[in-house]
């Protein structure tokens, strides 16, 4: 019958990356608790560790950086582990696969939508910083761009590879925040992380979030340069190819079976 | 051919769910594949499908091999899986435009929405749809493209009567348009209401393959039955395998005793006598 139909051309692959992407867009906002969760939690932690510190400029120091990090992490991270895990749970990935949507397109614009609210994040808590906070404009964009798409890369593949590990939606809250919750604590988005007792320094030393808060102090407040970072910036990205390794070795498109 | 397989087998480790299976669905057909549970129907759809890798045999679908997953064959290939999901706060009309999307001449979404029977339902979340209407839905997402082949995978389990009937009104309405259907059912009835050609599969192979009127009748699986009520009025049933002959000395006998055989009847078996008498 195709002899006779006027066919069109397929659509090209950056425009259904492009359409997934604003869907994507779309059904963040109207999932008001996902929002919430994923957007608003580092600005009110944000907002009340920097009252509680407003008297002390070093604090404040400590905690912008920080809680950017923080976000970094729960931008990629934790909505990736979660959205991943209920796309493939509720069977949405399963239906995309049996289009013509090519993987890759898909799976950028799942990308390109959390790192829209990473970069959304760093807009904001940099302006609230300069605004409230005494934190002046960063020092060194550049730097703060490597630190924050190398943070971006190494998360989002972390987050992808927990999204394998985790068995259904009811327990991914569990999963995440098991290591969501130690993981700000210890990598110092608190506190600095100089001042912790020797051995959780260790701990900290191996963790990437640690020294994704180094390069964003460095690039934020400090102004030491990239070259001061160079084995923050191996460290992540050790973790980042640990991150991919697992990413895309225990993909699948489909539910767990039981 | 739309679909064409030969000698497919599917194994997941020691488990063989798929053990030699072969057939062919011919353009515009609507072909039933029946059988119990775990019997390997969905192993073998979702192998034609292009969701899972056959570990032997052949097989081509719309002339491509699906486990090479190309993009030209899901273009032309619709399918209502047993269970998938959709975003949950899109509203049923934007998630048929965004599918539209994918396709290079989709369907028009307005035309879609009334063959699926959503009407009304249109600016509806998807969250706040019935099971039925989801399935609904998941017939509308498999239309859009406009395919020329639609794999059912189990299309109305859950439904209630009159819901299936409206699947039903829809997968003829497919038929009616040339497009070749795949379906897979527990329901006899279904299949028997749809399907040009039924095969009836269990522990992975094809037991029995042929027109739902016409499946048992000759292959020798189930018999015919002839019922009569003799002389004293007493009801008796007799299974054969040649009407022919046992109804010619059924009633040469009786014609020797000056006996009538009221309520005489020659019955062929159904498809749910088949499939009982097969898959029990």
């Amino acid at each position: 019958m195709s002899a006779l139909t006027a066919t069109h051309p397929a659509p090209s692959f950056a425009t259904l990356a492009w359409r997934q992407y604003r869907l994507e867009r779309r059904m963040f906002w109207r999932n008001p608790s996902a929002a919430f969760f994923n957007f608003m939690l580092p600005l009110l932690l944000l907002a009340m560790f920097g009252a509680i510190f407003s008297s002390n400029q070093d604090d404040l120091d400590v905690i912008v950086p920080g809680i950017a990090g923080m976000s970094v992490v729960s931008t990629t991270f934790s909505a990736l582990a979660y959205n991943m895990t209920a796309m493939r749970e509720n069977g949405v990935m399963k239906r995309m696969r049996g289009t013509p949507m090519p993987s890759g397109a898909y799976l950028l614009a799942i990308a390109g939508h959390s790192v829209t609210n990473t970069a959304l994040q760093m807009v904001l808590i940099i302006g609230s910083g300069k605004l409230f906070f005494g934190v002046d404009w960063p020092p060194q964009p550049v730097e703060l761009l490597l630190f924050v798409l190398l943070g971006v890369v190494c998360f989002a593949s972390l987050g992808v590879a927990l999204s394998h590990v985790i068995p259904n939606n009811e327990s991914a809250p569990a999963y995440v925040n098991a290591i969501f919750l130690p993981l700000i604590i210890v990598s110092g988005v608190f506190y600095d992380a100089a001042d912790v007792p020797s051995f959780l320094a260790g701990i900290a030393q191996a963790l990437p979030l640690t020294h994704l808060i180094d390069g964003l102090s460095a690039a934020m407040v400090t102004g030491s340069g990239i070259d001061d970072q160079i084995s923050s910036i191996g460290v992540i990205v050790a973790w980042t190819v640990f991150g991919v390794a697992f990413a895309i070795r225990g993909f699948s498109w489909e539910a767990r079976r039981n | 051919m739309a679909i064409e397989v030969r000698g497919l087998r599917k194994s997941y480790g020691d488990n063989e769910a798929v053990r030699g299976v072969d057939f062919s669905v011919r353009r515009g057909e609507v072909y039933g594949l029946l059988g119990p549970n775990g019997a390997g129907k969905t192993s073998t759809v979702e192998i034609l499908e292009g969701y899972r890798e056959r570990t032997a045999g052949e097989v081509s679908v719309l002339g491509f091999d699906p486990q090479q997953r190309p993009r030209a064959l899901r273009e032309r290939v619709g399918i209502v899986l047993q269970s998938s999901g959709i975003y949950r706060h899109v509203t049923v009309k934007e998630a048929l435009e965004h599918f539209a999307g994918f396709y290079p001449d989709p369907r028009d979404v307005d035309e879609v929405v009334e063959l699926a029977g959503l009407r009304g339902k249109e600016s509806a979340r998807t969250r706040t749809l019935s099971g039925g209407q989801l399935r609904r839905l998941d017939f509308a997402l498999a239309l859009i493209g406009d395919p020329e082949l639609i794999f059912l995978d189990e299309p109305t389990t859950g439904f209630d009567p009159q819901a299936r009937r409206g699947a039903w009104d829809t997968i003829r309405s497919l038929k009616a348009l040339g497009k070749t259907v795949l379906l897979t059912t527990h329901y006899l009835d279904e299949a028997q209401v749809l399907a040009d050609r039924v095969a009836i599969i269990k522990d992975g192979k094809i037991l029995v393959e042929g027109a739902p009127s016409e499946l048992g009748a000759g292959s020798g699986a189930v018999s015919y039955r002839v019922a009569w009520r003799n002389g004293s009025g007493l009801l008796n049933q007799q299974e054969t395998d040649d009407p022919t002959t046992f109804l010619h000395e059924l009633t040469a006998a009786a014609l020797a005793r000056g006996e009538k055989l009221d309520s005489l009847s020659v019955t062929r078996p159904t498809l749910e006598d088949v499939y009982m008498e097969l898959t029990a």
